[in-house]
This record gives structure tokens, C-alpha cells and sequence, in this order.
């Protein structure tokens, strides 16, 4: 099978339950996987919680991941994806001095090519937003961290994929 | 949870009653048909045990010496009679003293509820006197978990416990209940849960894949079987028995699988794995197709999975789709339950002896008897040996005892040797390898079987471990036999020293007491046998009792456990000496 290590997205679908994430990443942390990013939302279902993971390593493993995840009683259905079958988003947000708003006409322009927008403005600080794939977050603080960034932070990817992941079936079958 | 009133319009019955959360554990335990519970009363549980007081006439509570042992107890009291075992603690040290025994029913898939108290729920996650965190503790080596701190959640959380821990892959669970909780009174109903709908405890077996293996099996040359534990909890063992007989397929065991086919059967080719016997080991990696049933091919039994069964094609029964290609490639994956499996596959068998791949078993058996098997059992040297004692038990026994071990040399000689006629006849901590396990699993096996022999082998590291249950043999009057190998050394360790470590015996040498006042302090019979002419008379006195009795036999101080893998060789590498 294949060893080579790649980034994978895996969904997971469970329960809306307090212990869960707990139990999720224990599995990861007991065998020292380091985990990219984490987001945990509501589903397309109701009251079905939606985990999207990102880590890195070989399909091999991510297969035997999506076993153990699965083997929890509360979830509902795991599964993993490359990049190419991935369609996911990461948001950023830099928080930047007003002045250099007017100081720095440079800054309009970044913001104006990387299609960022500014969330909030005032006095002393304006905060810009920007949503896309992790590289394109990364260059803009790379082209802002030049004048200087109050703060900055990036989320965990939100990710659909481009298979369907026939949850409500599952569920039907389950309950039949 | 909503009350459930009127079945009937003329008698109006009323299907829920007042009662308070701490009453509820107890009856949710009488709904589901527990008749002996394992555990130790503290501050957080207290009114649960007062409720224990009150029903006492419907559960027996026994009080173990330590909340470990009543872990064990109940996984003693789970292993043979295949229900599930429960143990009750309190909250803080009460709780961490569980984990253990629930570590050790994670990984040996015993079905065990744990229940323990927990401080009032205003009290959480203020460092109040003994709270603990159970539930985060207990996260990684449970089936399932979780906190109650409102009454009227307790049925519903019990009930799902039970569930979980019998169904499927069994295993432990923990519900932890907050004091408040156990006050707190609500209208009770109780409803049995069978289903989860997140949950699929058995995957349903698909018929192909049946067909496929049943292709390979029938094609086969050279095949053999290896089963474990899942037979047992499948209740599969006239199935496999069956397919055994009919394909007339060489079948080896797991330790956790051992009995489910008699030893004296004519193709039950042994014990796999580090300290298994001889020819199954040596021959996994010639036969064509190894048919692998309710095991987890666990490094104990693989060896260096690199060289292990490389030239086989691989069909692996097994209910956990986590476990199928876990360690080793499977050609065909048959998910499922065992017995629904075997049941399915026999039809399609043929008939079949494969008398010459036979012979090379009894080739290599006779082997390892002339280098391993006969001193062990029939030794020359003045010095007794622990198989000389399991073979005295084997015959005053007749092969009928449930046979509950520790951890250790004498562990792996007891599985090696003992004679089972009947399945869950051997009760060990296999995957975790606990010492200590095996007096208070012999507890509580004896306690859920009491018309069956039971004799616990220790030695003298693992006993020191549990030692205080002794107490609980006496309060309970438990007929356990308790065997004690005494070779003044924590003894598997020892032989790893002498093989690996240029007999260096780093703080492996005991002290020990003197037995056998110890357990006559607890008014057990008890004898102590240092010579092989004393051997037979004090086992014959053992089996008669019928109370409690204590044997201590000193064997010889340094014997080793052979045939042996040694960590990180290949399974054709096994030692004979």
C-alpha cells in the first residue's frame, strides 16, 4: 500500500457528544500524529456533528485512523481524502495599526489583489479578513508581516469533499 | 425520560414510580439480571451502597480487599460465565483503582460496567476532596464512557452501558455518577437498549467473502487454522469444531482461545506464539493459507511481522473492521460474527484430511517433547517443575477445572500443559499481561460458577500483587483453589535476564513470607510441598476440599519457559533451549 506521506482531510461524523473529541484525539496522540488543524461544526444533518482533521502521513495509516475513529460507539461514519478530492477553505485574520492604513498606501492594494476585505475599523486598528487556500493566507501575512501585524490567526481548513458521504443512508440503515 | 403510563385502560398501570437516582443504579442493575456486583463503598458512593443494603436479598455485593480486585473479580465472573461483570467504586483514588482492571478488559474484550460515584456535580472541576477525572482517565481503555449528574439520565445511561458492553466486540465502560445525582429524586422507568444508532456492533458478513474463503480453504494444501478469543465470545466452538473436523485443517490456539476445542483433540495442534508450542509456530510459515478466527494477530503471537506467514494467503475472520489488515494483509477479509460466519462457511467445505501436512505437525510435536515437553512433565532432576504440577492437576482434576492464571512463567507453562475438556476452562490476562489478575479472577469465577472446580495459578510475584483478596476468599467462603509455583523469583523476568541480559538479575530475586501462615491467618487451609513424592498427596487434599485451600509449591529456582520467540525474531526462529 501506498507509504508515502501526504496530507489527508478526514471527516468525521459523530454524535453530538461531550467525551468525543477527548476520544478522537487520543487516538491520534497515542500514536504520535501530529494533527494539522481541527474543526468541529454542525453537519448537513441535524444534531449530527461534523469533525473535519487534517494530518499528514501515509495512506496505510490514515486507513487504519479510520478504523479506530469508527470503532467509537458514538461515530457515525469516518473518512479520508487527498487534496485533489478536496475542496476546503481556511480563513486568516491580521489585525493591523489604522494609521499605516493611510500611511502605507501599499496595504489598499494587497488587500485589493488578494480579494481580502476589512472586517472592522477604527481608530487604532483596522482587521482584515481573507478566506482561501493555506498558501494564499500565508502570503498575505508575508506581504502585511512588512509593515507590521498586531496580531494574526488562521482556522483549521472547513473542507467539502467532492464524494458524496452518504450519511443519512447510513443512518436509515442503521436504525432499520 | 418520560413516563410511560397506561398499558391497559382497565388496570391503569402506572409504569414509573418516585424513587431517587441511587435506588435507580440499583434496580437498572436487577433489570438487567446482575445477581453479583465486585466493589468498595467510599464517601461519593455511599448512597448507592445504602440502596445495596436495602436489596440485598436481589444483588450480593462482595467486598474485595482492593477496587482492583473487583475489577478482576468481575472480569473473572465475565470470562467464564459470558455475561457482564460489574464493579462499583468510589470517586478519586476509588476510581483510579479500577483502571487496571479496566485496561485489562479493553484489550482482552471482556464485557465489564464499571460504576463509580462521583463529587456533586457543584463540586466539579474544583479540586473538591477525591474527585478525579474518571471519565478522561478512563477515555483511552474504555468501550465507552460517560458522566451522569441528573437522575433522570441514569436508566438511560445504564442501560446503554450494558448494551455496549456486551454487544459486538465486548468491553468495559465506565459511567461515573455525581453524588447529587445519586440523591436527586425522579419518576423511574427502565427500558433495555438494543440499539445505537451510531453503533454497529456486528458487521454484517457479506456472502461473497464467505465464498472467496471457502474457494481458498477448499484449494488449500497446506492450510491451517489459528483461533482466538472470538471464538468463545461468539459461542462458535461446535462451529469451529465442525470446520476443524470436516476440512480436517491442523487448528492452533491463542492463549486467550485456549479451551474452546478441547486438548486432547486430535487436529488442535497447540498453543500459538512467543512461548507456544513448537510445530504451529514453525509451521505458520509454511502452510499455503492461514485462516485466522477471532484473533488480532497481537505481536505475542506474529513474532516480527515481516517474516510471519509471508508465503500464506490470509483469510481473517473477525468481528472489529479496525483489526482486519491492522497487522497483517489479509487475502480475505470475512467480517462478522464468528458462529454466524463458520455456520455459513461449512456447507461450502469439502470434506478433506490432509493427512501428510498433518504429519509434520506430529513431527515437530515429537521434537519438541524429546527437547522441551518431557522434562518439563516427567523430570529427571531433583528439582520440582511448574509442568510436573499443572500435569498432577491435569489428572485429579480429569481436565474438567476452569483454570485462572497470572502473569508470567508459570502462566505460559499452565497454558502450555493444562488439559481443558470444557471451553472457558482458562481465565488469563493475555493482551495486558497483568500480574496480579489471577486471584481475584478466580474469585469471581468461582462465585459465577460455583459448581465448577476452579484453581488459580500464581506465582510468587503476581500473588504478592492481590494477596489481600485472601480476605475475600474468607468473608465469601469462595472455594478457590490457590496454587502458588514459588520459585523466589520474579521468574519470566529472570529468564530474560539470564538470555539477554548476561544474568544480571537486577531486583528480580524476592524474599519471600512464609505463605502459608499467611493464608492460614485468613483461616484457609493451607500446605506448603517442596518434594516431587509430596506432590500428588497435596494435590489429591486440594481437590477434595471443599473450601478455600492453599498450595505452595517451591519449584526449582531458575527453570526456564521453552520453546521460546524471543522479542524481535521471527516466528521459524523459535528457540527449544
Amino acid at each position: 500500500m501506498n507509504s508515502e506521506i501526504r496530507l489527508y482531510t478526514i471527516s468525521v461524523y459523530t454524535e453530538n457528544n461531550i467525551g468525543l473529541l477527548n476520544r478522537i484525539s487520543a487516538i491520534f496522540q497515542r500514536r504520535h500524529i501530529n494533527v494539522e488543524s481541527l474543526n468541529i461544526s454542525p453537519s448537513e444533518i441535524e444534531g449530527v456533528a461534523k469533525f473535519t482533521i487534517a494530518v499528514k502521513m501515509s495512506e496505510e495509516s490514515v486507513k487504519k485512523i479510520i478504523g479506530q475513529i469508527e470503532k467509537q460507539v458514538e461515530v457515525i461514519k469516518a473518512y479520508y481524502h487527498d487534496e485533489e478530492n478536496t475542496i476546503y477553505q481556511i480563513s486568516g485574520l491580521f489585525k493591523i495599526k489604522s494609521e499605516l492604513l493611510f500611511e502605507e498606501p501599499q496595504i489598499q492594494n494587497i488587500i485589493k489583489e488578494s480579494n481580502a476585505r476589512i472586517v472592522t475599523v477604527n481608530t487604532a486598528f483596522f482587521v482584515i479578513e481573507k478566506s482561501g487556500k493555506k498558501d494564499e493566507i500565508v502570503k498575505l501575512h508575508e506581504q502585511l508581516s512588512v509593515f507590521g501585524i498586531m496580531q494574526y490567526t488562521r482556522s483549521g481548513r472547513v473542507a467539502i469533499t467532492k464524494d458524496e458521504m452518504k450519511i443519512s443512508t447510513l443512518l436509515e440503515s442503521y436504525n432499520n | 425520560m418520560e413516563a410511560h403510563t397506561i398499558k391497559d385502560n382497565k388496570t391503569s398501570i402506572k409504569a414509573t414510580e418516585k424513587i431517587s437516582g441511587s435506588e435507580a443504579i440499583v434496580r437498572c442493575l436487577i433489570e438487567e439480571d446482575v445477581k453479583i456486583i465486585y466493589g468498595y463503598p467510599g464517601g461519593a458512593i455511599m448512597p448507592v451502597y445504602d440502596e445495596l443494603f436495602k436489596y440485598q436479598d436481589k444483588i450480593h455485593h462482595v467486598l474485595t480487599r482492593h477496587e482492583q480486585g473487583a475489577t478482576h473479580s468481575a472480569q473473572g465472573f465475565a470470562r467464564i460465565s459470558g455475561k457482564v461483570g460489574v464493579a462499583i467504586a468510589t470517586s478519586g483514588p476509588g476510581a483510579t483503582n479500577l483502571i487496571t482492571g479496566i485496561a485489562d478488559a479493553q484489550i482482552d474484550s471482556t464485557p465489564m460496567v464499571c460504576i463509580t460515584g462521583q463529587v456533586p456535580s457543584h463540586l466539579l472541576g474544583s479540586d473538591a476532596f477525591q474527585e478525579t477525572d474518571i471519565v478522561g482517565i478512563s477515555t483511552p481503555v474504555t468501550k465507552w464512557n460517560c458522566q451522569v449528574t441528573k437522575a433522570a439520565d441514569i436508566p438511560g445511561a445504564l442501560a446503554k452501558a450494558f448494551y455496549i458492553a456486551r454487544s459486538g466486540r465486548p468491553g468495559p465502560v465506565l459511567v461515573d455518577i455525581t453524588k447529587d445525582a445519586q440523591f436527586e429524586e425522579f419518576d423511574f422507568s427502565y427500558e433495555k437498549c438494543t440499539k445505537i444508532r451510531s453503533y454497529n456492533p456486528v458487521p454484517k458478513t457479506d456472502i461473497s467473502s464467505i465464498e472467496a474463503a471457502a474457494k481458498l480453504m477448499n484449494a488449500a494444501k497446506k492450510p491451517m487454522i489459528i483461533w482466538g478469543q472470538g471464538i468463545i465470545l461468539s459461542q462458535a466452538e461446535e462451529q469451529l469444531k465442525a470446520l476443524v473436523e470436516k476440512a480436517g485443517i491442523p487448528a492452533a490456539w491463542t492463549i486467550l482461545g485456549a479451551s474452546a476445542i478441547p486438548t486432547s483433540h486430535p487436529l488442535n495442534v497447540g498453543m500459538l506464539g512467543m512461548h507456544g508450542n513448537y510445530a504451529p509456530n514453525v509451521l505458520t510459515n509454511e502452510c499455503d493459507v492461514l485462516i485466522a478466527i477471532g484473533m488480532r494477530f497481537d505481536d505475542r503471537v506474529t513474532g516480527k511481522l515481516d517474516e510471519y506467514a509471508r508465503q500464506a494467503k490470509v483469510i481473517h475472520f473477525e468481528i472489529d473492521p479496525a483489526e482486519i489488515d491492522k497487522n497483517v494483509q489479509t487475502e480475505v477479509a470475512v467480517l462478522g460474527d464468528a458462529k454466524l460466519s463458520l455456520e455459513a462457511i461449512l456447507p461450502l467445505i469439502n470434506e478433506n484430511t490432509h493427512t501428510e501436512w498433518h504429519q509434520k505437525f506430529k513431527e515437530l510435536y515429537a521434537i519438541e517433547y524429546e527437547k522441551v515437553i518431557k522434562n518439563d512433565l516427567h523430570p529427571t532432576k531433583e528439582g520440582l517443575t511448574m509442568g510436573e504440577v499443572i500435569k498432577e492437576i491435569n489428572i485429579q482434576s480429569k481436565g474438567n477445572a476452569a483454570i485462572v492464571t497470572d502473569v508470567g512463567q508459570h502462566q505460559m507453562i499452565a497454558c502450555r500443559y493444562a488439559e481443558f475438556n470444557k471451553t472457558k476452562s482458562n481465565i488469563t490476562s493475555g493482551g495486558l499481561g497483568t500480574m496480579g489478575f489471577g486471584l481475584p479472577a478466580a474469585i469471581g469465577a468461582k462465585m459465577a460458577a460455583p459448581e465448577r472446580e476452579v484453581v488459580s495459578i500464581s506465582g510468587d510475584g503476581g500473588y504478592q500483587m492481590t494477596i489481600q483478596e485472601l480476605g475475600t476468599i474468607f468473608q465469601q467462603k469462595a472455594a478457590v483453589k490457590v496454587v502458588v509455583l514459588n520459585n523466589d523469583f520474579l521468574g519470566m523476568v529472570r529468564q530474560w535476564q539470564q538470555l539477554f541480559f548476561d544474568k544480571r538479575y537486577a531486583s528480580t530475586e524476592m524474599v519471600n513470607p512464609n505463605f502459608v501462615a499467611i493464608a492460614e491467618g485468613y483461616y484457609i487451609k493451607a500446605k506448603k510441598v517442596t518434594k516431587r513424592e509430596e506432590l500428588a498427596e497435596a494435590v489429591a487434599e486440594m481437590m477434595a476440599s471443599k473450601e478455600a485451600y492453599f498450595l505452595e509449591v517451591c519449584v526449582e529456582k531458575e527453570g526456564n519457559v521453552f520453546p521460546m520467540v524471543p522479542s524481535g525474531a521471527s516466528v521459524s526462529q523459535i528457540r527449544l533451549e
